[in-house]
């Protein structure tokens, strides 16, 4: 299969990071993924498998202080970010790549109206010199974009329930038109019922402005929603990737996402016993030789403790496992 | 037909704020039968976490009464509640704020058997301390270690054994798996199950996970703004789901399985205000089948076959 270069939008290589402490904790330990135009990636893991700190790599919004980029590239348009200043950032950052994070609860300012903080956002990245009303009738063009009525402009985060503020952060995300959106676990503090609206909101923006998505989640009910392809993360390192199909219906899988889908229950079929993964994820400053899931894995062999396994890839669909690695 | 274990007669609790009265649980009749798990499932702010507080008297109810082994525990105090406590106890959602962080495993686990004088002399306690910790799953090695250097599914395994030191008939589970990664969520719900069996337990089960609640529960209840709108056999309410709030909650959940496509039910807008809410069906006004005799006066659970209730004007009994 041949690619062209040009297509794709963002390309991950061999990345790496880490955090200096008492020891170094290897958030991310050499991942590789890409995505096209117009495409949804879901990257899904527990907590502590490196799904946010590659988020966090991408936006350059690694704390200096204790985050560090040891190692890979970040190709943006076929250009490295890494290598960006920080005032180059400063203007990607929210024009064409932006983020919606965790926890709206947490991540609107308190003190500032939500048409403010959505208008910050325009005032910061207006190199067109669009008027103060063009800028005003964005937000309200904006606000009922993500369906909140614009006369609630001048009303703060707190009159605001939780699925109506995660809106707000979305909105704030969009303001710019970005060609790429990091959605870090963008529903998971909302109810199913709103999380269904919001999922449908994205669903619809993605097709409405053409935006690429990289939605970070551990739910996989979410992923099966609305992704294109899927990277399972675990301990920094990406186990399984593939075109949703490959992940949901494929026939091999990584002992991994075998587990995490088995420890889900079952909606429509009868069990009386959930299936759990044994053990605990490993300590990030501490990992295991080898695969990083021998510990845990149930077909774990002599040369899973000490060689690293490889990627096997069959038409894009990649697993790192020495099971599926053929001897010659 | 046995006595229900647990029984509430239209109980009411309701919290007075600035702008009103806000009626967090608000005329709730739900029965459990001994041994069985019932769910409480709804979105956030319908009640579900008041409903278990109020059932074990953490606050007081406002009015209606509850019954335990059929007798009326409404409005105990002291020392009748003292000893009611020791049948009846709570599981936490948060085990990382749920737990005093100066305290060591052994401390936390002894607390309840200290404040009820269950022992003696402290070579016994400590017996049962790790017979209560290997109940639960937990390695003595970690008997003198704080909360802050456990993981998230071991902390709730010390809220576990807390419950559990006691010997209670009855827990209320508070979203005990909401905070934990799924891989720990299975294993932590094991745990449950496997305990409700050997020590016949009966729980209430409180999430608003809909999976979950399927598969752990004999019953489900589903609350919508302080009251309880539908209440079946578990496969009844996922096979036959009948309040318009219920299918379109049902139908929101995110299955992991692919589908060519997708009907689900997108209800429009929010949760309305609990404060002081007009009479009448509460979920009138997201509802796509409102009538005009839905606004007028509250509506009852009624009784339909296969033990399944609802309150739903569209439904006679």
């Amino acid at each position: 299969m041949v690619i062209k270069m040009e297509e794709k939008l963002l390309e991950i290589k061999n990345l790496y990071v880490t955090y200096k402490g008492e020891k170094t904790v290897r958030a991310v330990n050499g991942i590789n993924f890409s995505l096209d135009k117009k495409e949804t990636v879901g990257l899904v893991g527990e907590t502590g498998a490196g799904k946010t700190s590659t988020a966090l790599a991408i936006m350059r919004l690694l704390s200096e202080r204790t985050g560090s980029i040891p190692e890979g590239e970040i190709n943006y348009k076929g250009e490295n970010l890494l290598s960006k200043t920080k005032k180059q950032m400063r203007k990607i950052r929210g024009a064409q790549i932006s983020m919606i994070f965790q926890d709206p609860m947490t991540s609107l300012n308190p003190v500032m109206t939500v048409g403010n903080q959505i208008l910050e956002s325009l005032v910061i990245h207006n190199d067109s010199g669009k008027s103060q009303k063009e800028m005003n009738d964005r937000v309200d063009e904006l606000l009922a974009l993500v369906g909140i009525q614009p006369n609630r402009k001048n009303d703060y985060p707190h009159e605001f329930s939780g699925g109506m503020k995660q809106r707000v952060v979305i909105a704030i995300a969009l303001a710019c038109a970005p060609e790429l959106l990091i959605a870090d676990e963008p529903t998971t503090a909302l109810d199913v019922t709103i999380q269904a609206q919001v999922l449908a909101m994205m669903e619809d923006l993605k097709n409405r402005m053409d935006t690429s998505i990289i939605l970070i989640t551990h739910d996989m009910g979410v992923v099966a929603e609305i992704c294109d392809k899927v990277a399972i993360m675990y301990a920094g390192e990406i186990v399984e990737q593939g075109k949703i199909e490959d992940i949901f219906e494929g026939k091999n899988h990584h002992p991994y996402t075998i587990g995490l889908f088995e420890a889900i229950p079952d909606l429509e079929g009868e069990q009386r016993r959930l299936n759990p993964i044994d053990g605990l994820m490993p300590d990030p400053s501490d990992l295991p030789s080898g695969c990083k899931f021998h510990p845990r894995c149930t077909h774990c062999m002599e040369k899973c403790k000490t060689s690293s396994p490889p990627i096997i890839n069959q038409n894009g669909h990649s697993i790192m496992c020495h099971l599926y690695h053929e001897e010659d | 037909m046995e006595l229900p274990l647990l029984k509430t007669v239209d109980l009411k609790k309701h919290f007075k704020v600035s702008s009103g009265m806000l009626h967090a649980v608000d005329g709730v009749n739900i029965e459990i039968q001994k041994g069985n798990t019932l769910g409480v499932v709804g979105e956030s702010g319908c009640g579900k976490s008041t409903l278990g507080r109020t059932i074990l008297q953490l606050t007081k109810p406002t009015s209606g009464k509850i019954f335990f082994d059929g007798r009326d525990v409404t409005n105990l105090s002291g020392k009748e509640l003292l000893n009611l406590r020791k049948e009846m106890q709570i599981i936490f959602q948060d085990p990382f704020s749920s737990l005093d962080p100066r305290r060591s495993v052994y401390e936390l686990i002894a607390e309840p058997l200290i404040r009820n004088h269950i022992f003696r002399n402290k070579s016994e306690r400590y017996e049962r301390v790790l017979e209560l910790m290997k109940t639960v799953g937990l390695a003595e090695r970690f008997i003198n270690i704080y909360p802050h250097e456990m993981d998230g599914g071991r902390r709730q395994r010390v809220g576990i054994a807390r419950a559990l030191a006691l010997k209670p008939k009855f827990i209320v589970c508070d979203e005990p798996v909401s905070a934990l990664d799924v891989s720990i969520q299975a294993q932590i719900i094991n745990l449950l199950m496997d305990l409700q069996e050997e020590m016949k337990l009966t729980y209430i089960f409180i999430t608003h996970d809909l999976s979950i609640v399927r598969h752990i529960s004999d019953e489900i209840a589903v609350m919508y703004l302080g009251q309880c709108v539908e209440r079946a056999p578990s496969k009844e309410l996922f096979a036959n789901p009948l309040h318009p709030y219920t299918k379109a909650l049902l139908s929101a959940i995110p299955l992991p399985k692919l589908r060519k496509k997708k009907d689900s039910l997108i209800i429009r807008g929010e949760v309305s205000d609990p404060i002081n809410p007009n009479p009448g069906c509460r979920f009138a006004s997201r509802c796509d089948y409102c009538k005009e005799e839905c606004k007028k006066t509250d509506i009852a659970l009624k009784r339909l076959e296969n033990g399944h209730y609802v309150a739903c004007c569209l439904y006679k009994s």
